[in-house]
């Protein structure tokens, strides 16, 4: 699907379960191959259970596949360690919660992890790295604030600094906006936008949100009981077919005319 | 809760303040007694040790316990703060576990059934509480592993609180059928008692501890990380079950011989590194040497209460650190509740 540019992320028929044992022939994720361009933002929709989450799991390298493999710039991604992986791919997930009275700095501090040896302490240019990530995200203010006592935009908008204070070339992002109200879903999309744009990151978005994927996504990769059933430009894979085969719902796509891009309206049920 | 940007600094003030406050306690506790001391006794140079009383009663008689109460609630301290990362829980602690109850268990059996004398003169008990400790740990580490599948660190408390009533229950049938010597031996041990015997018991349990903390001070990132969810930690470069098995290990060897040292203690664990981040914060490369220097100070001054506020027949140190931390858990319970 993507043959100009040069792929980031290529996953070869990866199939992925749980408990084998328990509940043999059921792969969470099966037979799944797909390619990531550079700069590219890939939107991974599905209904819930349908592998998103361990998909991503799968290509950030937090979880081993049963069978089939990961490549990140060529190099399979099994043999780098860790700490290896992790300058090269930041995770955002779902949610995130601090237990402990951690500030909003001290979190996306951890995001240096990675470049810093046993007991090496944050230097003055990760400091640097980790308030220009804050600033990227407009969290420069809640800097002192405690993590555990922000608002779910803020919280979410502080992981994603984390996550660039990682200094990736990837980021992965498990449905961003799903806990958020629509001010800060909006906030969150015009964010990864703009990151995209302005320090060419590429990314892989997971979500339910379908107008989120038409205006973010510059492709889609479209997920059923843990196959991919459709995947490519996000006008060509976003259809009313596809919608109704993922959801079991009748939809209408058009483009809007003040939005300027694709939209998604639900019409009901198909049965 | 301050920017890190000083982060160096506030180690430093953490170390000097927490580290004055202990060897105030440690010094000054052994003054405290029956029979009444001074310092500048204890070491004047000009009388020889065996003519001077001060120092006998200082080094012989009140410094071994006094160092011994330092080095289990030290330990017990920096166990509760590896559990309290692990779990993502500030409620949990080798008591809450039941990784004290597991070590408790060890050390009866051996007490009980007269294994220590079979060991070529070696006492059994140290190794007995390790056993019952990293036993009960690995009933709730296998617990820890089906919580990734959904289990919430609120059931895994419980749990914890369900092995240790099961452990108890053990305890007191064995001790139901040892005989009465045994079991009044084994029922002074359990209520705590940093009465040690000599330096050789402190050097014994010193040993361990001292590999553990060795083991633990190379991960205070780590524990920031996992503290903030396992996933989010290993996509962070964490290797988190190597990190895991060398933390959990650790805190259940401080456990066993905290445990064999000084009995099952309860609190300490969930007291001191609460105290010690509300002062310091979260970060573990602070939170670690603070809990473990303030865990030390803090159950020397709870044995000084308990061998003098109570009369000569004194109280064990464990009634004391229960007295207080009872209502304080209670306190944390709700305050979180909030």
């Amino acid at each position: 699907m993507v043959s100009d540019t040069v792929a980031t992320i290529e996953a070869f028929d990866l199939s992925f379960s749980y408990d084998r044992r328990a509940r043999p022939g059921v792969s969470v994720v099966d037979r799944v191959s797909l390619s990531v361009a550079r700069g590219a933002i890939v939107g991974l929709l599905g209904p819930n259970g349908s592998g998103k989450t361990t998909l991503l799991r799968l290509l950030s390298g937090t979880l081993t596949p049963d069978r089939g493999h990961v490549h990140l710039d060529g190099q399979a991604i099994a043999a780098l360690s860790r700490r290896d992986l992790a300058r090269r791919i930041a995770v955002v997930p779902q949610e995130t919660h601090s237990a402990f009275d951690f500030s909003a700095l001290e979190i996306v501090l951890m995001g240096r992890y990675p470049h810093l040896s046993a007991f090496e302490l944050e230097g003055a240019s990760d400091l640097a790295i980790a308030r220009r990530a804050m600033a990227d995200t407009g969290t420069a203010t809640l800097e002192d604030r405690l993590f555990a006592a922000l608002s779910g935009g803020e919280k979410q908008r502080v992981v994603i600094a984390g996550a660039l204070a990682q200094a990736s070339e990837v980021l992965l992002l498990d449905e961003p906006t799903a806990s958020l109200d629509l001010g800060f879903q909006f906030e969150i999309a015009a964010l990864l936008s703009r990151l995209n744009k302005e320090r060419g990151t590429t990314m892989v978005v997971s979500t339910h949100d379908l107008n989120l994927a038409a205006t973010l996504c510059t492709e889609l990769v479209l997920l059923k009981d843990g196959r991919v059933i459709a995947q490519g430009a996000t006008d060509t894979a976003l259809t009313p077919a596809h919608i109704r085969e993922l959801y079991g719902v009748i939809a209408d796509v058009t483009i809007h005319p003040r939005a300027g891009h694709i939209t998604v309206v639900p019409l009901g049920r198909a049965d | 809760m301050a920017a890190p940007t000083d982060l160096r600094r506030r180690l430093f003030v953490t170390l000097a303040g927490f580290g004055a406050l202990t060897a105030v306690a440690c010094l000054t506790a052994p003054l405290i007694g029956s029979t009444s001391i001074h310092l500048s006794r204890v070491f004047d140079r000009t009388v020889p040790f065996a003519d001077n009383v001060d120092a006998q009663v200082f080094f012989v008689a009140r410094l071994p316990r006094v160092l011994a109460a330092a080095l289990v609630g030290s330990a017990f301290a920096i166990a509760g703060v590896v559990f309290q990362a692990f779990l993502r829980n500030p409620l949990a602690s080798p008591d809450t576990l039941g990784v004290s109850s597991g070590a408790t268990l060890g050390a009866v059996i051996v007490i009980t059934f007269h294994i220590d004398t079979a060991l070529l003169g070696v006492s059994a008990v140290p190794v007995a509480t390790f056993a019952g400790a990293a036993g009960a740990l690995g009933i709730v580490y296998a617990m820890s592993i089906a919580r990734r599948r959904g289990t919430s660190s609120t059931v895994l408390l419980l749990a914890g609180v369900a092995l240790s009533a099961f452990l108890g229950a053990l305890n007191r049938f064995i001790q139901v059928i040892g005989d009465f010597t045994d079991t009044f031996r084994s029922i002074r041990w359990m209520m705590g008692s940093l009465d040690v015997g000599s330096y050789t018991d402190l050097v014994v349990a010193l040993v361990p501890m001292a590999a553990a903390c060795a083991a633990i001070s190379t991960l205070p990132r780590e524990l920031d990380l996992v503290s903030i969810g396992a996933a989010a930690a290993e996509s962070r470069g964490v290797d988190v079950r190597r990190a895991e098995r060398i933390a959990l290990i650790s805190a259940s060897l401080l456990t066993g011989s905290a445990v064999s040292l000084g009995g099952p203690i309860p609190f300490v664990g969930i007291i001191v590194p609460h105290l010690v981040r509300l002062i310091v914060g979260a970060d573990h490369r602070l939170v670690l040497p603070a809990a473990a220097l303030f865990g030390g100070a803090f159950l020397v001054i709870c044995d000084v209460i308990a061998r003098t506020a109570f009369g000569p027949a004194g109280m064990p140190v464990g009634a004391v650190t229960a007295f207080l931390g009872g209502p304080f858990f209670l306190w944390l319970l709700f305050r979180r509740a909030r």
